[in-house]
């Protein structure tokens, strides 16, 4: 338990008459990859809402490396270590893929506000090589003056990812890597993410594909009607009578 | 994803550009996107000084006009890098303009009639306003905080009617006098009693050195905002106009970014103000009115949102078309189409007579239509579709990147 770098305890979120969250408890180990999975409308993405700051829970607490997290502005929890990869992805469209990823490494660099109007953004160095290396990392650097508009939509995810990677984040959220790719990219997406393990950073992964979840995940929640039914090992879910129930019994599959 | 690997053994000390560039490419991107800056500069400051050559073909060689053409860039490109960087579109930037024009006439009435104290002081005040103003408007996004600048300009406009005649002098406007004190002037052993022009250490401001003052403080503002467009800063205003969610979800407290625009775009508001007080020492409330929020916003639209180059254009052209269009009349119009039959005439110029004179904003209204529909990117679009043209007429030419317009 001390080693825990995330920990959420009896969250609970109404909706109107809809309780989209009840008394949730998870807690997530440093350095692990911690899967969440469950049907549509379980409120895995409301959990995530409420990590990021663009949710503020009605009770319980969520406590992340060793502070709370609860009533901070999305930018504050992200300079505080949290980096989030959208179901959609969430880039800047107009902007290049290098400034794309050069932004998100100002932001670790500079902090969350800092006017520097009159030397030229592309020529900080330090910021610039980070963003290099990433892009080289994540196979962008042949596209990196290209418009991110322009590109197609498996490569926008990965620059998300880089966006986030960039940054060194203590924690890193994915909505659905892999919601509508094909099989190949489901399959790179995978390979990707395995490496980006071997650094040692903390994840926690919404999916709906299994093949993805038992394949990263070294531990995983289920979740349904707004609550954790559920926890342990890849093995462990597969074999659960419970969590066969909440998948198959449900009429959501 | 073939070989890739984050564990950066191969990292070490060589970056990816150096790994990748061809040799010796290495640090001359850096250096050429610098030198082009400065290649930038010097044309547009040779194109500024040189207008009274070259725009006197079309009727515009003359101080009055070239002025104006200067304040009101000055004006369009502060304006742009609230609205065209960060895209925010504030309808009340003409407060900041009348704020201005207010300041600098009382620098003229109480210290002394140097353009440039009155000038520092516009930049000063209309800076102080536009934190104020700025402050509680950025609470707002999207059309909301349109709405919210429009608000605080009508009341400001309505203010310096009213409550702030004291300062404002009502409608009759502020406008200097024989019994103003003018501080400085008087320990300079001028008299005080003898109304001046406003100048700039001894060169009176009329005429042709008054379009200089404008025109330098031109090309200043352009270098400014040049610096703001390729910094970190820029960035961040073109990266929050892109996806603002996104910034804030990087970590980035994107409030007091869009504060500084908006301060920074409300002292050059400020300037322009102060330069029209500098060419005619009388400031009135009309300045402040939505009408004049509007054509900035129409100037910076018609040139191109965004770029840095566009709203100076846009502004020059407006002022010329203003120039021209409302200075026809009727007889200039039956003298224009004298070569038609004299039935086909007199019907000719009852059509065209409501664009022209008074009615010339009918025919702003029109242009604008036109820009918007069929060169969203207004006349910067326009050039560079011209430009490529051109280019690959010549060469079989390359596409272009973003964010390149000047």
């Amino acid at each position: 338990m001390t080693n825990d770098i995330l920990s959420i305890s009896g969250v609970g979120k109404r909706f109107g008459g809809l309780r989209a969250l009840d008394d949730v408890n998870l807690n997530v180990r440093q350095g692990s990859v911690h899967a969440i999975i469950g049907p549509n409308g379980a409120g895995k993405s409301t959990l995530l809402n409420c990590l990021v700051g663009r949710i503020i829970p009605d009770e319980g607490s969520v406590t992340f490396d060793g502070g709370s997290l609860l009533g901070h502005s999305p930018h504050q929890i992200n300079q505080a270590g949290i980096a989030r990869v959208f179901q959609t992805p969430e880039i800047f469209g107009e902007l290049s893929v290098m400034e794309n990823v050069m932004i998100p490494a100002f932001a670790r660099k500079d902090g969350a506000f800092r006017i520097n109007a009159w030397a030229r953004a592309r020529e900080r160095r330090a910021v610039r090589e980070e963003a290099e290396h990433i892009l080289d990392d994540l196979n962008l650097w042949e596209q990196r003056d290209q418009i991110v508009n322009s590109m197609s939509r498996g490569d926008k995810r990965r620059l998300e990812l880089a966006m986030c990677l960039v940054q060194h984040p203590k924690l890193l959220l994915l909505d659905e890597p892999t919601a509508g790719m094909s099989r190949a990219d489901t399959n790179n997406t995978v390979d990707l993410l395995k490496k980006i393990a071997e650094r040692g950073i903390t994840k926690v992964i919404i999916e709906h594909d299994m093949h993805v979840v038992f394949s990263l995940a070294e531990t995983v929640s289920v979740m349904a009607q707004g609550t954790v039914i559920a926890e342990g090992t890849p093995e462990q879910i597969k074999a659960s009578d419970k969590v066969q129930e909440a998948y198959l019994g449900g009429a959501h599959l | 994803m073939s070989e890739s690997v984050l564990t950066s053994e191969k990292g070490i000390g060589r970056s990816p550009a150096e790994r990748h560039r061809p040799k010796g490419d290495g640090m001359r991107g850096f250096m050429s996107s610098s030198r082009s800056d400065y290649v930038i500069l010097a044309i547009f400051a040779l194109a500024v000084l040189t207008m009274p050559v070259w725009l006197a073909p079309i009727g515009a060689g003359y101080p009055d006009i070239l002025q104006k053409f200067a304040i009101f860039g000055i004006f369009a490109l502060g304006f742009n890098i609230l609205f065209g960087f960060s895209g925010y579109l504030s309808f009340g930037h003409a407060a900041f303009l009348g704020t201005g024009s207010y300041a600098a006439v009382w620098m003229f009435k109480l210290l002394s009639m140097n353009a440039l104290i009155a000038v520092v002081f516009a930049i000063v005040v209309a800076g102080i306003f536009a934190l104020l103003i700025g402050y509680v408007s950025l609470r707002r996004s999207g059309i909301y905080f349109s709405i919210l600048t429009l608000a605080f300009a009508q009341m400001s406009y309505n203010l310096a009617y009213s409550v702030l005649t004291p300062i404002t002098n009502g409608e009759t406007g502020l406008q200097t006098s024989r019994s103003d004190p003018r501080i400085l002037d008087t320990m300079m052993g001028a008299d005080p009693h003898i109304l001046r022009t406003p100048d700039f250490f001894g060169i009176a401001l009329q005429g042709w050195p008054g379009f200089y003052f404008c025109a330098i403080l031109l090309i200043l503002a352009f270098f400014v905002t040049m610096r703001i467009k390729n910094s970190t800063f820029g960035l961040m205003l073109f990266a929050i106009k892109s996806n603002q969610n996104r910034m804030n979800y990087t970590g980035f407290s994107t409030r007091p970014y869009l504060l500084a625009a908006f301060v920074i775009s409300g002292m050059y508001a400020g300037l322009a103000g102060g330069l029209l007080a500098v060419t005619d020492p009388l400031a009135g409330a009309d300045r402040m009115q939505w009408t004049a929020s509007g054509e900035v916003v129409l100037m910076t639209i018609l040139g191109g949102v965004g770029t840095l180059l566009g709203p100076v254009i846009g502004a020059a052209v407006m002022k010329y078309l203003e120039q021209i269009f409302s200075s026809f009349n009727e007889g200039f119009l039956h003298r224009s189409f004298d070569f038609l039959p004299t039935g086909l005439q007199d019907f000719v110029v009852t059509i065209v007579s409501p664009f022209v004179g008074e009615g010339w904003h009918l025919t702003l209204g029109l242009l604008f239509m036109i820009v918007v529909i069929f060169l969203p990117g207004g006349i910067m679009e326009g050039i560079a579709h011209l430009t490529r043209r051109f280019r690959k007429g010549e060469t079989g030419g390359s596409g272009q990147t973003a964010r390149t317009g000047h």
